[in-house]
Parts: structure tokens; sequence; C-alpha cells
């Protein structure tokens, strides 16, 4: 492989998992916080807030998978090598 | 069909993750992943065992084993009924059950059973759904399955749903039908991959006690993983039905 190539490769790899990470890491902290605020109100809900706040967790760290997904690609299955 | 140096090995050295490498079987001119395939049938094995253990001398008042396997039953009925409603969920419990228990069983089959044993001439056994055929065939499964499920129910009136609320949506709403199984196939086998390589990675760095939690945190993942993926496909149904 061209060293220019896989320098590129490693960098873009790297950028496509840390800014994929930023987004989703905001949002599972909003979401983290609202649902300690929803418990503390609310604490005989506990057991429903956390099952959603788990599903809705997931879905958020699909977007930071997408990155990695990207990632893995760009390192292990290189279209331009 | 494949080229030797498809996939480059200069990333590989790190930890001995071996992405992208397989156990080929030629079957019929075809190259498959062979070591998909077996731990797929070990899954299957394993829950046709447990249905199995379930339903022989079945009891009107359970116990052992129909007791377990009627709990699973109940949760996999109850995505069904909550995506679907009371309606509409019945002859879908087949179809969303069998995902959960699947992707379930194959995510717990690799990071559960010590597969590292077993040596093979070239790639590893792992969870199945770390290969993206896998998880893509899935996906495509309930892209079939909803398309049926809207055509059964409307017939050709289900296309209408494609210029609502207003035909200038038509793009987007065509779009649509591709992201959802590229979103699916990709959520879960992104998943169960970084667990891995992640588990992979520090085993190499430290190889005692510190992936531990990681590998904990892999377990919980996979069954989330497997209720993320058959609530998705259940609430697509729904919207198909709707």
């Amino acid at each position: 492989m061209d060293s220019i190539i896989s320098a590129a490769s490693v960098i873009a790899a790297g950028l496509s998992i840390g800014l994929a990470a930023i987004g989703p890491g905001i949002g599972q902290g909003n979401a983290a916080g609202q649902a300690v605020e929803g418990i503390a109100r609310q604490p005989e809900a506990e057991n429903k807030i956390r099952g959603t706040l788990l599903l809705s967790l997931a879905f958020m760290e699909a977007l930071t998978i997408y990155g990695l997904v990207v990632a893995l690609a760009l390192l292990f299955a290189n279209p331009f090598s | 069909m494949y080229p030797d140096n498809y996939y480059s090995s200069t990333f590989t050295l790190l930890a001995a993750a071996e992405v992208g490498k397989h156990f080929y079987w030629n079957i019929a001119g075809f190259l498959v992943h062979g070591q998909v395939l077996v731990v797929i049938w070990f899954v299957v094995a394993i829950l046709l065992l447990f249905s199995i253990l379930g339903t022989s001398n079945a009891d009107r008042i359970p116990h052992g084993w129909q007791n377990f396997m009627e709990s699973a039953i109940d949760f996999v009925t109850d995505i069904a009924k909550n995506q679907l409603g009371e309606s509409f969920y019945r002859e879908w419990v087949p179809f969303i059950g069998t995902l959960f228990l699947f992707i379930f069983g194959s995510n717990w089959a690799g990071a559960v059973v010590p597969w590292k044993l077993i040596e093979l001439p070239e790639g590893e056994f792992a969870a199945p759904t770390n290969d993206i055929n896998t998880t893509v065939a899935l996906a495509l499964l309930t892209s079939f399955a909803y398309f049926y499920a809207g055509l059964s129910k409307k017939g050709l009136g289900y296309f209408k749903r494609y210029v609502q609320p207003i035909p200038l949506l038509l793009p987007i709403n065509i779009l649509e039908d591709f992201t959802k199984p590229l979103s699916l196939s990709f959520r879960l086998f992104g998943n169960v991959l970084a667990d891995e390589l992640t588990i992979t990675v520090l085993t190499a760095l430290v190889p005692l006690v510190i992936p531990l939690p990681i590998m904990l945190l892999g377990i919980f993942a996979g069954s989330v993983q497997a209720l993320i993926f058959s609530t998705l496909a259940a609430a697509y149904i729904a919207e198909a039905l709707e």
C-alpha cells in the first residue's frame, strides 16, 4: 500500500471515530441526566425509565458505531489500497 | 473470486484480531465463511435443544425448562405486542421472536463460549453477527417482512404511503426503504465487532482482570442489541401495517 494512502487512512479512521463520538456523547449525557432527574422526581417509575433509557442509549450509540464501521472499513478493507 | 491481498494485513499486527480473515469453504462455486456457518449451526442447535426440552412432556403447571421457555416466549411476545398492538401482533410473534432469540443466542455464543481454544487454519470462531453477511441477511429479511406485511394488508394501496403526506417527499420515502436495512445491519454488526475488538485490544495490552468488565459489558450489549433489532423490526412492520 502507498504510504501516503495508509497515513491518510489511519488519520481518517481516528477522525471518524472521534468526530462520531461527539454528538452521541452529548446526547447520551442529556438523556441520562434527564433520566436521573425523572427518577429523583418519581422513584417508583425507576424500572420503566431505566428500560426506556437503555433502549434510547443504544440508539444513540449506533451513531458512533457507524463511525466505527467507517474506520474499520478504512483499516481492514481499504478500497484504495 | 477473492484476490489474496484483498485485505491489508498491515494493521492487524497489534492485536491478534483477525478482522477480514475467514475460513473459506467452497460450496458449489461459492466461497462461504465456514467459521460463521459453524457457529450459526451451534446456535441453532442450542435453540432447538432448549425448545425440545421446554416442550417435551409439557404440563399444565409449568416447571423446570418449560417454565424458563414460557417466560422467554412471554418476553418476545411482549416485544411484538408493544410495537404492533393487540390486533396484529399474533402472526408476527414467530418472526420477531426468532429474530430476537437468534441474535441473542449468536451474541452470547460469541461472548460466553471460549472459541479461542479451537484453532482454525485461518480466521477464528466468534459471534456470527460479527460478520456483515449475517446481519445484512437478517436486515433484508426484515425488509421483506414489512413489505409483505404492508402488501398483504393493503394490497397495492400500500404504495400510497410513498406520496404521503405530500408528493414532494417521494424521494425521501423511497430512500428510507434503503436506509432501514442499512442502519439495522450496520448497528448490529458494528456493536458486536466493536465489543470483540475492544476485548482483543485490551487483552493484548493487559491480559489479566482488566478485560473482565468489558466482557461483562459485551454480554450486556449483546442482549440489548438483540432487543433493539427485534424492537425495530416490529416497529417497521407496525409502520407498514398502520
